[in-house]
């Protein structure tokens, strides 16, 4: 058995380390590593989980808080008002004092609903939406658990959402819940497919399917992943804007078609978690999406001077901005035109650049290529073929309707029914305004 | 009964479908009469087969006020209040086409620095509620509100503009029989002035938002589809009308006001669909804004009110008046017995005649295109009921 000095000498050594801001990750390894020393394997590894829980925890929590008011303001910038501006200093209160009305408002339930599975879905939304960032790699050494798999993990995890949004629209007993949970699911399946390949760029041309593995290697070789592949880029950053339900991909809570969707039956504080989860995904979705795409915890060297999480913070930031920005200016797509667009251009547009990161990797390490070199050719072909992709498709998808231009006329003197339609119309100067077409 | 009964109710016609058949049935959903998409308290019931809308039922009368009644019971002046409440989006052209029928049973001469001040305010209306219409159009189409509230900016200067000629800014009761009530605020020209030479720059901007936005066109073109014949066959009436490409515009066929002395264009539209109708509307905003500049030029000096009594007694007869407004053809019919109040007071509403085609448009669709047509007729629901 062990005495408190154990523990005063373990941290007395390292004082140097701990509370080295860098890396935040210290203090849990020091006290895993001296529980590790007097106490079986298992305890260290569940205080390790339940210390990154926690740690995880009381980030995300005030972040979110941060987060709200954020969204808010800019979407009131981008909308020509203040956005909040009566709670606190800044309005930045507000956020607080919405979480304490939806907790002080009454929790109702439908009458007809399946209660247990009802009552279920604000809790277990919470799960993946926590589990998800345990993977996420703030720093060299920083993050709660770094597998060897975390690609395949963060896969895994983040498909088990859509199960519990479907439990809460078909347990509402609903229409709209029902049609916001079927629309979901839908769309949940069919995006996580070009997601998946995105991804699989990704591991095939740098060899692994660890995280922080991804970010070393861009480290490693001195470039981000968005200048190689493009392509993969934009349709995960589109496909993971579907899969959180934003514009122009939010079919599935679509206010104007079906309420709230699949949580228009939950009231207070269930809807609040829904919200909460909702916000929180979208975090740490912009934090994978700067991760892999744009060189995560590292910039060029930068990450020797700045905290590495502060580097990622900023690059989640502008990420998030992006979604933000999407979000306050498009309209939605509807259900087919959304299902269309995955699997006629996202799914063969990234199957392309799976073929391509596979021809190029061969290349690399058969011809045993300089990548100083290499890289940056394939770069310049790939944002080529990322061009030529996005033409054609633009060239070949459009429906019959938008091909033709949509044509405003001057009636002129021509007053009157149809046979002045027709006098109007069989005029051939050119229309006051023509838009569209091809 | 139950909880379990009534789950077990609701959940067997679901379990049937699964079970027997073809695996499906249609799907009856409510669309209001709360929900946020029917602009007011007005409830459409569609049948669904999966997205698509099989039959689609319109009802009405959530708001009814019983307005034409009323009317009866009040002298012709004291009915002007009822028609801002008919269409409270469009109060200055319902106020307008009222009086005119009243000016048509007492036979009233109007000045003309009336009619010149009464085209400003019509003009005026027809820009801020087409900004309404086309801001809660794109709404529909799923955008997250920022359209919306450009185009509100613009509204609310217009609404500004009302406050200041006469106190009320939706419920304006601004126009009277043989004229209006008060005569131009000196600070709304230069207002007026500041409001004429910023708007193109805001047009300009909304179109290089919207027009050639692909989501937009993949929303709104081929959708909603009406032919010139269906849209004349169902009276319809306004920008739906125009959209199909007939060239019909009240102040035009019908100068009312003095519309004849100025210049602009009626601009149509060449498909019929929810695009050409938002096109429609934009493409208004600029010629109401040409008409706005020459009443401006040609403001003439002079009384803005007729000299008409209070409890004026019109021969028995019956006038019918009928205005542009921005929804469309606004009638109103008036019989009189020779007494203080109409004997029958009735509306024509744009809204309501051109709803009427909703069904012939939304069937075939999906949900969601029923909800962007809905949006693209620009209805109001005050005066669908009254």
């Amino acid at each position: 058995m062990t005495d408190p000095a154990g523990l005063v000498s373990v941290l007395g050594s390292t004082l140097g380390a701990w509370y080295d801001f860098r890396d935040l990750n210290n203090l849990q390894r020091l006290i895993t590593e001296w529980i590790a020393d007097w106490g079986p394997d298992w305890l260290a590894s569940i205080i390790a989980g339940v210390l990154g829980t926690l740690g995880i925890l009381g980030v995300i929590g005030p972040t979110l808080l941060i987060l709200i008011w954020v969204e808010r303001k800019v979407i009131a910038r981008f909308q020509q008002r203040y956005g909040p501006n009566r709670v606190g200093p800044k309005g930045l209160l507000q956020p607080v004092a919405d979480a304490v009305k939806l907790i002080l408002k009454e929790q109702l339930a439908p009458r007809a609903a399946d209660k247990l599975i009802f009552f279920l879905p604000p809790v277990l939304i919470f799960v993946p939406g926590v589990l998800i960032w345990g993977v996420l790699p703030f720093g060299p050494r920083m993050s709660v658990a770094d597998l060897n798999v975390g690609v395949l993990f963060l896969l895994a995890v983040s498909g088990t959402t859509v199960l519990v949004i479907f439990m809460a629209g078909w347990s509402s007993n609903n229409k709209y819940a029902l049609f916001g949970a079927m629309r979901a699911v839908a769309m949940s399946i069919s995006y996580e497919v070009p997601m998946v390949l995105a991804l699989l760029t990704l591991v095939v041309f740098s060899g692994t399917m660890s995280i922080n593995g991804i970010v070393q290697w861009q480290q490693q070789e001195d470039v981000i992943f968005i200048l190689l592949f493009p392509l993969s880029a934009i349709a995960f950053f589109f496909a993971a804007s579907a899969e959180l339900n934003r514009t122009p991909a939010d079919i599935s809570e679509a206010e104007s078609e079906i309420v709230a969707g699949y949580h228009t039956e939950y009231s207070g504080m269930r809807f609040g978690l829904f919200y909460a989860v909702e916000l929180g995904n979208t975090l740490v979705v912009s934090a994978f999406i700067a991760t892999f795409f744009l060189g995560g915890w590292w910039l060029w060297g930068l990450d020797q001077w700045v905290p590495s999480w502060i580097i990622l913070l900023v690059k989640t930031g502008a990420v998030y901005f992006l979604l933000i920005w999407t979000r306050g200016t498009l309209p939605r797509l509807r259900v087919d035109q959304l299902m269309g667009f995955c699997w006629k251009a996202l799914v063969p547009a990234t199957l392309l650049f799976v073929v391509v990161a596979f021809v190029e990797r061969t290349l690399l390490i058969s011809e045993g290529w300089d990548t100083t070199v290499a890289l940056p050719v394939m770069a310049v072909i790939n944002i080529a073929l990322t061009l030529g992709a996005i033409v054609l498709f633009a060239r070949v998808s459009r429906p019959a309707p938008l091909r033709r231009p949509a044509r405003i006329r001057m009636a002129g003197a021509q007053i009157g029914g149809l046979r002045a339609a027709r006098q109007v119309a069989s005029r051939t100067e050119e229309p006051q305004l023509q838009v569209g077409g091809d | 009964m139950t909880t379990a009964d009534d789950t077990r109710l609701a959940m067997q016609g679901t379990i049937e479908a699964l079970t027997t058949g073809d695996g499906s049935e249609p799907v009856v959903v409510n669309l209001g009469p709360q929900h946020p998409s029917t602009h007011g308290v007005f409830r459409l019931k569609v049948t669904l087969d999966g997205e698509i809308v099989q039959d689609a039922e319109m009802r009405i009368g959530y708001l009814h006020r019983s307005m034409e009644k009323l009317a009866e019971e009040r002298t012709y002046t004291q009915n002007i209040p009822f028609t801002d409440r008919i269409d409270y989006l469009a109060a200055m052209s319902n106020n307008l086409a009222y009086c005119l029928a009243a000016e048509e049973l007492l036979g009233v001469e109007v000045p003309p620095r009336a009619n010149a001040i009464r085209v400003m305010f019509a003009e005026l209306q027809r820009v801020a509620s087409h900004a309404m219409a086309n801001g809660t159009f794109i709404n529909d189409c799923g955008a997250w509100h920022t359209p919306l509230f450009h185009m509100f900016r613009d509204r609310e200067r217009v609404l500004d503009m009302f406050e200041m000629t006469c106190g009320a800014r939706l419920t304006t009761n601004y126009m009277r029989i043989g004229g209006v009530a008060f005569d131009l605020p000196d600070e709304l020209l230069p207002t007026l002035e500041q409001f004429l030479a910023d708007m193109p720059e805001n047009i300009a901007n909304y179109e290089a938002l919207l027009l050639e936005n692909e989501i937009l066109h993949a929303r709104a073109r081929g959708i909603g589809v009406i032919s010139p014949e269906m849209a004349i066959n169902s009276s319809l009436s306004g920008p739906v009308l125009r959209a199909t490409g007939v060239p019909w515009d009240l102040r035009k066929a019908n100068p009312y006001c003095g519309y004849e002395d100025y210049e602009f264009d009626v601009p149509v539209g060449e498909q019929g669909d929810c695009f050409d109708r938002f096109l429609v509307r934009m493409a208004e905003v600029k010629e109401s804004l040409r008409i706005l500049r020459q009443v401006v030029d040609n403001l003439p000096d002079g009384p803005w009110l007729a000299d008409v009594p209070l409890h004026a007694r019109p021969e028995p007869g019956e006038s019918y008046a009928r205005v542009e407004s921005p929804r469309g053809e606004l009638g109103f019919y008036l019989v009189s017995d020779g007494g203080p109040a109409p004997y029958r007071f009735h509306c024509r509403p744009p809204s309501l005649i051109n709803l009427s085609a909703l069904k012939e448009m939304s069937i075939g669709g999906t949900l969601a295109d029923a909800i962007v047509t809905l949006g693209s007729i620009d209805i109001v629901v005050g005066e669908i009921d009254r």
